[in-house]
């Protein structure tokens, strides 16, 4: 027995050593920040932060990269997390820029709002918005929730818009995060909006395999997911505004708002909603890094 | 009371009855992953183990591979074999990561409980005249079911709290809760759900507890371990 604990403490202190060292892979170390120098930052210098999400990672490169073509010198600080861990530091004044999303930025703020188009979501949350904060000029992207079902079961139902559910005649079972069922555009919002009554089934990460394998036949999938277009996904429209709108958008520290506007405000007047589906597709298909991305999304745009 | 009331509170909540997951049928679920994974896991581990202590053969490749096995984290195994088995089987590939979790300690119980057997008895009993089969059937192995039942006791909390994980792939299990609960931020959820799993876990030890008193032979209970 004493040989048999002995191996597997070994074992066991050896993969967990290993899981600790990929857990902080990568040169984006957020706990480095603060621990080393904490000299505020040389004046001209932006500091441009990211959650820990691909697509927004690559539309934080290329904020950085307009502000170094702009002059500026841009500290980059990556994959910081969710929302709660980051605002603080946006709040503080040590993170300056970072690409955020109108409806789930009004949401942190302002959870009891009802504004969910595009334009009442960002008048909304310029108001609720702390006064250290600004957002500039918001992009025609959107990377929100969006109900999606395969191109047969739609052509099979005479899919178009989210309210034409109510007309199929076999069980709709919603297939999304767990969280979906508490949200207000989950089942109970599908019924008191559109009165569509479906049951809901948890399907976590696999949400869009589980879509494609038939398990469920409605799928809860962000609208700049790549696998809409790669699945052949049909995306049913919300014509009355059940999901928040949820534009890409600088989310500025109040001070430096003047300063980086006239280098942020182009990149947002660009990027599309196809654009930024096509960013995502170049990450995850081709397997680029960010800044390859971002320095030829640049320059395509004239905006290097 | 505080967060540990609301928890109480959700847990009794009339609104538990109904939802995509009833509490109950998440309590139903749990269990049902947990005992299904265990027995599988028994019925590999166990003949396994004894014929490895009764042999003395393949110990050191039982013992690394059970070794190395406690090591692969379950999670990463949930999904990664939801992936590879594809999204129509989550159910089996959720079972598969929680049997895998399950072998090592019921193979050990199983091969060390044989072993531990004293070898002036086995001794005893084969110059008695008894089979090999006999050895294993009438000695070894009512000798070594203490360490047997210690192996699938373990194996049975170390699932029970693992099988938290199919609720990260599925509407089933008390995981579910924990998962929605921490993006919703509903702490009293978490907390609530995390209630009831410790309570399953302390009602199926105390269930092994008087199953080790029931079935051990007297004489031979761990308690009373014979002196050298």
């Amino acid at each position: 027995m004493r040989t048999t604990r002995r191996t597997t403490a070994l074992v066991a202190a050896a993969a967990a050593t290993m899981l600790t060292l990929s857990a902080c892979g990568g040169d984006t170390d957020p706990l480095a920040q603060g621990t080393g120098d904490d000299e505020p930052s040389a004046p001209d210098t932006i500091v441009v932060g990211s959650q820990a999400y691909y697509s927004n990672e690559i539309v934080a490169e290329i904020y950085a990269q307009a502000l170094e073509a702009d002059g500026f010198t841009v500290e980059r600080n990556f994959s910081i997390g969710q929302r709660d861990a980051y605002m603080p530091a946006l709040e503080d004044g040590e993170v300056q820029v970072f690409p955020e999303y109108t409806g789930n930025l009004l949401q942190f703020f302002d959870p009891e709002t009802t504004a969910t188009s595009s334009d009442d979501v960002y008048v909304a949350l310029q108001e609720a918005l702390p006064d250290s904060l600004a957002v500039l000029e918001q992009s025609t992207a959107t990377d929100q929730d969006s109900y999606n079902v395969t191109a047969d079961f739609a052509a099979a139902h005479d899919l178009v818009g989210i309210g034409d559910l109510a007309d199929v005649d076999e069980e709709i079972v919603v297939g999304g995060p767990a969280e979906l069922e508490e949200r207000p555009y989950g089942p109970q919002g599908l019924a008191d909006v559109y009165g569509v009554d479906v049951s809901f089934e948890a399907t976590g990460d696999t949400t869009v395999q589980d879509l494609v394998a038939g398990t469920v036949n409605v799928a809860n999938v962000f609208s700049a997911d790549p696998r809409i277009q790669t699945e052949g996904l049909v995306t049913l429209e919300d014509t009355e505004g059940l999901f928040l709108a949820s534009n890409v958008v600088p989310l500025v520290g109040a001070g430096v708002a003047e300063e980086v506007a006239s280098a942020l405000d182009p990149v947002s007047a660009a990027l599309t909603p196809e654009g930024l589906v096509d960013l995502n597709v170049r990450s995850t298909e081709e397997q680029l890094s960010s800044s390859e991305i971002a320095a030829d999304w640049l320059a395509e745009n004239d905006l290097g | 009371m505080g967060l540990f009331g609301d928890a109480i509170a959700w847990i009794f909540s009339p609104d538990r009855q109904t939802g995509s997951l009833p509490l109950s049928e998440a309590i139903g679920t749990h269990l049902a992953f947990t005992v299904v994974s265990v027995l599988i896991a028994a019925a590999v581990a166990v003949p396994a183990g004894w014929l490895i202590g009764h042999t003395g053969r393949g110990r050191e490749v039982a013992v690394a591979l059970s070794g190395a096995a406690r090591a692969v984290p379950s999670f990463g195994l949930v999904l990664l074999l939801v992936l590879v088995l594809g999204v129509t089987h989550k159910v089996g590939a959720s079972t598969t990561a929680f049997v895998l979790l399950a072998i090592p300690p019921i193979l050990a119980g199983a091969y060390s409980g044989v072993e531990a057997v004293d070898r002036r008895v086995v001794d005893g009993a084969r110059s008695v005249g008894m089979t090999p089969a006999q050895v294993l059937g009438k000695v070894e192995v009512p000798l070594g079911l203490p360490l047997l039942i210690g192996g699938l006791r373990s194996a049975t909390l170390q699932v029970v709290a693992t099988v938290t994980l199919a609720g990260y792939v599925g509407s089933w299990g008390l995981g579910f809760y924990i998962v929605q609960g921490i993006q919703i931020r509903n702490f009293a959820q978490i907390l609530g759900a995390a209630l009831v799993i410790v309570v399953l876990a302390v009602v199926l030890d105390a269930l092994f507890a008087i199953l080790e008193r029931l079935v051990v032979p007297a004489g031979v209970s761990a308690r009373r371990a014979p002196e050298n």
